[in-house]
């Protein structure tokens, strides 16, 4: 059924939808309208869930590890700060094997205060073992939150989960939503029924102590998790589009890439800016295509080589900075290049933090530059900053 | 400011809170009525605000509109019922 | 594709008035996206919300500088605001007014609609005297000198999702369509 909704309404719809059984959730901006959607939802009994108010997210995510142990599928959302804050139990959530699904409302973290998109508050835990995603709109909101359930619920994965859209640019934002009826979903998911639960007549103690010459094996088994979940988030996405007719068997989404002599690999609501921009390009003779990194945890490195053996020229574009080299997904990007390093350029480009607006004519910009890169064979910059106030007038 | 060599390490503020004129924000405006205050201050106490204020002991309260929000605390604690909540005449 | 940018204060509805405009165009099988100037927001304060309408599906996510059409709720902010800024030279301007255009004053502009508004919200009772909402006869009075939402659209748009008394608000939609002066 075709509707006009936030990506927050759309991320509690996911919710509903997924039959989630405990909520358990602290407001912060800019995500707290799913959390009070969740909670009219529970109060009007449209959803059949426990909802559990708490003080903290920190409190959050650790009442979530105890209602996944029971065997309840879970569900909360965040932002930055609140991210943060529940750090430490995210290591819990993904070390104990809960598939906890929890959408993140991405936002900077401040000082300086910030309210606005950055994808900083997620590249922050992008070594936890959580499986993350990058939405472009609210329908990729909505449709990967449900398939996050069937992917993390995977008896051979069991790793919980974040599904980022960017904050107010989704978050608030109104947009086309196609909302699949309740009883399709049941056919696409089903019920939670994990192998370990707690049993109350046979107590145990859960994630215990592990001596060194065992705990390797403990991390390996989770490294070998997050490498399957690759193929899984393929197939959730084949079956996604026999049911519900929308393409997501890639984690990759190449756009116009076929024939590109460059391409920008985004993530996020950008990648539909950087897509119209895409487009002009095309229209005065530019072969320009837009790689929409869809999973970053997995990250699609197969994917990304296979582009990078017909596109030479490719710039990353990054809501967020390492200080170490340029943004997260460039190195990254740069790493799981580097066996054709001497065939392909790779240049990273930093925008849109703090909220900061990142533009079709700048994205226009960063495609001219490849090509420049890409005739000339050379780079003078690795990495540079998209639109920084520095007193040049270089991308204005 | 031009560039990013203008700024400060970080952000902080020239003024005070006192700065922000939080009273724009109100719908309802506390009124308290002298004939009927006993002077117990309890309204100055329970503001969340500091929005009440006392100059000196013995002096009636008196609402610092500029700041007072309007949340209604003061009516709602005075032991005399000597403060009516009014509706602001104008939204702005 | 075309966009719109709506001043307002904080309470008197722009946001839900670029929302309702989404889904008439919506409704009228176009494709669209509403979004507020993403800030904190309160009573009273200037408010900006914004709305794209286009024929094919609406990718882009990065902000408005250029509207087609500027629609003002509350005729005090033309002279707080520049409500004029970025407008394209070919673009509208509707104001919410009791005036006939060439009386307002900041006003310096070729294509400006007026509309009373304010006094149609009151005749439906819509809002107080204070704090009118005058969001629905906004976006009736929106779809005269705008082809791609017709007013069926904006009353099936109010009639879905409008908040309050939806009858009165398609009532008051009718009627700004009606009463909509200085149209081209």
């Amino acid at each position: 059924m075709l509707d006009l909704m936030t990506g927050n309404a759309a991320a509690a719809k996911a919710a509903m939808l997924a039959r989630v059984e405990v909520i358990a959730a602290y407001p912060i901006t800019p995500q707290t309208s799913i959390s009070e959607k969740l909670a009219e939802m529970v109060a009007n009994g449209e959803m059949n869930a426990k909802y559990i108010k708490v003080e903290s997210e920190h409190s959050a995510m650790a009442a979530l590890i105890g209602a996944s142990y029971i065997g309840a599928r879970t569900f909360t959302a965040t932002s930055s700060q609140g991210l943060a804050l529940m750090h430490e139990m995210l290591f819990w959530a993904a070390g104990a094997r809960r598939p906890i699904v929890m959408p993140v409302v991405s936002r900077a973290l401040g000082p300086p205060w910030n309210i606005w998109t950055d994808h900083m508050d997620v590249m922050g835990e992008r070594d936890t073992g959580w499986m993350q995603l990058f939405c472009e709109n609210n329908q990729e909101t909505l449709d990967l939150i449900l398939m996050a359930y069937r992917v993390a619920e995977d008896k051979e994965i069991m790793l919980p989960a974040m599904i980022i859209e960017d904050g107010f640019i989704l978050s608030h934002t109104f947009e086309k939503v196609d909302v699949p009826a309740i009883e399709e979903i049941d056919f696409y998911l089903h019920p939670f029924n994990p192998d370990v639960k707690v049993n109350f007549r046979k107590p145990r103690r859960y994630g215990s102590l592990v001596m060194p010459d065992w705990a390797m094996e403990f991390r390996y088994n989770n490294a070998l998790a997050m490498e399957k979940a690759k193929k899984k988030w393929v197939e959730a996405g084949i079956a996604f589009k026999k049911a519900f007719g929308r393409d997501y068997s890639s984690l990759v989404e190449l756009y116009r890439c076929e024939d590109a002599d460059v391409a920008l690999i985004v993530s996020g609501s950008a990648a539909g800016t950087a897509k119209v921009a895409a487009d002009r390009m095309r229209e005065r003779g530019r072969k320009v295509g837009v790689a929409k990194l869809r999973t970053f945890r997995p990250f699609p490195t197969e994917e990304l080589l296979r582009l990078g053996e017909r596109v030479r020229t490719i710039g990353v574009f990054d809501r967020s900075y390492t200080f170490a080299q340029g943004g997260a997904i460039y190195g990254e990007v740069r790493n799981a290049l580097y066996p054709l390093a001497s065939d392909v350029k790779v240049k990273g480009y930093i925008g849109g933090l703090g909220g900061r607006d990142i533009t079709e004519a700048e994205f226009e910009k960063m495609f001219e530059d490849l090509l420049a890169i890409a005739r000339s064979g050379s780079m003078t910059k690795d990495v540079e900053w998209v639109a920084l106030k520095d007193g040049s007038w270089r991308w204005f | 400011m031009e560039t990013y060599r203008d700024l400060p390490q970080s952000t902080y503020s020239l003024q005070t809170t006192e700065s922000v004129r939080t009273g724009t924000w109100r719908t309802f405006r506390p009124i308290i009525d002298t004939k009927k205050c006993t002077r117990c201050y309890t309204c100055w106490k329970f503001c969340p605000d500091v929005s009440i204020e006392l100059r000196e002991e013995g002096d009636y309260p008196k609402v610092d509109y500029d700041h007072c929000k309007g949340c209604g605390i003061c009516a709602n604690e005075c032991p005399t019922v000597a403060i009516t909540m009014v509706r602001e005449d104008s939204i702005c | 594709m075309i966009e719109i940018r709506f001043h307002g204060r904080g309470g008197q509805g722009a946001v839900v008035a670029s929302e309702l405009l989404a889904r008439a165009a919506v409704m009228n099988r176009l494709h669209a996206a509403a979004f507020p100037f993403f800030g904190v927001e309160r009573r009273g304060a200037p408010v900006t919300a914004f709305c794209r309408i286009d024929l094919k599906p609406i990718r882009t996510h990065s902000e408005i500088y250029f509207p087609d059409y500027v629609v003002v709720l509350d005729p005090d902010l033309v002279s707080m605001t520049n409500v004029l800024q970025g407008l394209k030279p070919d673009g509208a301007l509707l104001i919410n007014s009791a005036k006939e255009s060439c009386d307002l004053q900041h006003v310096k502009w070729g294509k400006v609609a007026t509309v009373d508004a304010t006094s149609i919200a009151l005749k439906y009772g819509l809002g107080s005297e204070n704090a009118p909402i005058v969001n629905t006869a906004i976006i009736g009075a929106f779809s005269k000198i705008c082809p791609q939402v017709p007013l069926e659209s904006v009353i099936e748009s109010i009639m879905k999702a409008s908040p309050g008394d939806k009858r009165a608000n398609a009532e008051a939609a009718k009627e700004a369509f009606e009463t909509v002066k200085g149209v081209w």
